[in-house]
């Protein structure tokens, strides 16, 4: 070992593998995302198994929170205040179409947004790309979704409602839904490390969204009162478009999907999933400074 | 030559700002004042605010590290160590300067990172493993290795928070020392554990280095484990190298450093009950290693039952007290203003093996609540003496730090 000094320097830049510098965009790192997919898949099951230790109901409160939600809003929204469904569907399954991605979205957000923070210790003291654990949150979400698909089955026997071909497009509108969920899921959790505050932002933001969003209604309620040029603002929701399609994949017959207004929802969707991982990854290496 | 290198750190510096500045720990309110601000007043603000609060952890550090080297780092605390690790592993990102690094980068700064207290000794390895870097295949390869290591096959499937802390750092080491990196980076993490536990793992890391053929950068404050395993040091002063080469002149060098101090400005503070630890000296009278502390603290509103607590533990991080005021009567009723205080430990040649160890203090109040955490204070040595009469004076590192009086009754 030896003092380096600035003769020995010009050594070159090819005789190691991997340069550590201030600002220096790495360009290891999705190679790195790559060789760590499996810790991706570990954290997730970590928090999967760890979640329901200690409960009587275990992972029953997977089911029984999106299935009371539906229970409600049906009976508020579809009884008492008599709104209309999407076509000749029933009520209940209209408002579960939407409830599928809205739940998963807002879980997702809510636990992305606790991730780093509640992984702190791990941030500070060993290195893997650290998008991996909003990531992994996001991951835990989608099994709490691929649960709740049973009570859509369940509700489509009781009411017995036979959907059609297009539902084989589902899984299309899975991924748009975690696509969009990653987006702002990856800026929250950043803005998070940073400001705390998001911490309150967040269950906020996610009861706002709830009724911004289309869940409890259907989107043509929204067009026939603000009329079709608010309705064009009211789009910019990333939401609506996964909720129309969603409706359109699982309700079949009237439910529309390839109009402007959900167009445009997509549009913004990838737009958020740009900024967010952009700035995700323009602020991942000052985490461990900051927690 | 620089095909061997492994490490190359080039003038790698980083810099911290302590306290907090507006929006940069802060709340999103000073965000949004200072975006404010910034709309109304085109000037940014002055510089010159923050960079009093700045603070350089590491600051120029140039080496090389050639392949299969085992390099001791050392220093006092607050030296830059943990932060010269820390750029080494990727976790933190260098202000300035530059690292290159040649092969697969396995860094140790905590033993059981990721540990999750719910989940079974067995599913804690795949875990940690995962985090460390490892893939399942390798970990399971590796699994009943890792379990003959750690000694805890009986309680593979019990949830780690049932665990002896003893056999978590165990399980935690065990992982750790099956990670098959080209570069391996461990901080302190030898300290904890009992000593046979230690001088397993000492030996692990020995085969590792040696018989691999394995670059080892290794922090710690034990050392006889440094001479033990490293040919070269470096030792950081104030985030500087201050000496670099073979490990001997390293550990030379650093144990001339004066261990001994005086400190001064608030050296550690309760807000909530306005007291404040602002000044402290050390300093040692005589060949039976009395030691003479002084500490000044200022209390801005009156504390009942004052009192203050002192912790001697040896460089390892072995606790060997913890006094509290109701036992040694270090206690000055109800006080407010300024309190001085000061103390002798006398004789301490008597009681311990010569060797270097740490003090520090708290301050207690009313039923002896802590309301100033334990503080460092500083290092002190106890001098060499024979206090057995036999020509071999106690020594921390070989008969342990504390030399229990003995008498000879009868030989038959």
């Amino acid at each position: 070992m030896e003092q380096s000094t600035a003769e020995s320097r010009p050594a070159g830049e090819r005789d190691f593998d991997l340069w550590i510098e201030a600002g220096r965009a790495e360009k290891n790192y999705w190679s790195d995302l790559w060789r760590y997919r499996e810790l991706l898949v570990i954290l997730a099951w970590r928090d999967i198994a760890v979640r329901y230790k200690q409960t009587v109901a275990g992972a029953a409160w997977a089911l029984l929170q999106p299935f009371i939600s539906m229970l409600i809003m049906t009976l508020v929204f579809g009884r008492l205040a008599g709104l209309p469904s999407v076509g000749s569907a029933p009520y209940a399954i209209m408002v579960f179409a939407a409830l599928l991605p809205w739940q998963f979205f807002a879980n997702a957000l809510t636990n992305a947004s606790q991730s780093l923070v509640g992984n702190a210790n791990m941030i500070s003291k060993v290195y893997f790309p650290r998008v991996i654990v909003p990531t992994a949150s996001v991951a835990v979400s989608l099994v709490d979704f691929v649960l709740s698909f049973a009570i859509l089955a369940g509700l489509m026997a009781w009411y017995q409602f036979l959907p059609s071909w297009r539902l084989l497009t589902l899984p299309v509108f899975v991924l748009l839904a975690i696509f969009a969920s990653l987006g702002p899921g990856l800026l929250i959790t950043a803005l998070t490390v940073r400001y705390r505050d998001f911490r309150f932002i967040v269950p906020f933001l996610v009861q706002f969204g709830m009724f911004a969003s289309p869940v409890a209604y259907s989107t043509d309620i929204v067009r026939a009162k603000i009329g079709e040029t608010w309705f064009l603002v009211y789009s910019l929701n990333p939401l609506v478009g996964v909720i129309e399609g969603f409706r359109w994949a699982i309700l079949g017959g009237d439910a529309k999907f390839f109009t402007t207004g959900s167009l445009l929802s997509l549009l913004v969707a990838a737009i958020f999933f740009v900024v967010g991982l952009s700035y995700f990854r323009r602020t991942e290496r000052s985490f461990a400074d900051i927690i | 030559m620089s095909a061997r290198t492994a490490i190359r750190v080039e003038n790698l510096s980083k810099r911290y700002f302590l306290g907090s500045g507006p929006s940069r720990h802060g709340g999103l309110r000073h965000l949004i004042e200072d975006s404010v601000r910034s709309v109304f007043h085109r000037q940014p603000k002055p510089a010159a605010s923050s960079e009093k609060n700045e603070f350089w952890a590491v600051r120029d550090v140039s080496f090389d590290v050639q392949q299969g080297e085992v390099v001791g780092i050392i220093g006092r605390n607050g030296a830059g160590k943990s932060t010269l690790l820390k750029m080494l592993s990727r976790i933190t990102e260098p202000t300035e300067g530059r690292i290159g690094i040649k092969g697969r980068v396995a860094s140790l700064l905590e033993v059981g990172t990721g540990f999750h207290p719910e989940l079974t000794g067995r599913e804690n390895i795949f875990l940690n493993g995962a985090i460390l870097g490892m893939n399942q295949a390798e970990i399971r390869s590796k699994f009943d290795e890792i379990v003959e290591f750690a000694e805890i096959s009986r309680f593979l499937d019990t949830p780690v928070k049932r665990y002896s802390s003893g056999m978590y750092v165990r399980l935690a080491f065990a992982v750790a020392a099956h990670l098959e990196p080209e570069i391996l980076i461990v901080d302190e993490v030898l300290a904890v554990g009992d000593a046979q536990f230690q001088r397993k793992c000492l030996g692990k890391m020995q085969d590792v280095s040696m018989q691999q053929g394995r670059t080892v950068l290794f922090v710690s404050h034990a050392m006889h484990s440094v001479r033990a395993l490293c040919k070269t040091g470096i030792l950081l002063n104030q985030g500087r190298v201050e000496t670099l080469g073979p490990v001997a002149d390293v550990i030379a060098a650093y144990s001339h450093q004066s261990p001994l101090g005086i400190a001064r400005g608030v050296i550690a503070s309760n807000r909530a009950l306005g007291l404040s630890l602002v000044s402290t000296s050390l300093h040692q009278e005589d060949v039976e290693g009395t030691l003479v502390v002084s500490a000044t603290f200022q209390l801005d509103q009156p504390l009942s039952n004052a009192g203050l607590g002192i912790h001697v533990e040896t460089l390892e991080g072995f606790e060997l007290c913890d006094l509290r005021p109701e036992t040694t009567g270090l206690n000055f009723g109800d006080r407010i203003g300024e309190l001085s205080v000061e103390f002798a430990l006398p004789g301490l040649a008597h009681r311990l093996g010569a060797g270097t160890y740490r003090l520090a203090l708290s301050f207690h109040e009313t039923n002896w609540r802590r309301c100033l955490e334990r503080t460092p204070i500083g290092e002190f040595v106890v001098p060499v003496l024979d206090v057995y009469a036999s020509g071999y004076p106690p020594k921390c590192e070989k008969d342990g730090p504390v030399a229990l009086p003995v008498k000879l009754i009868g030989v038959r």
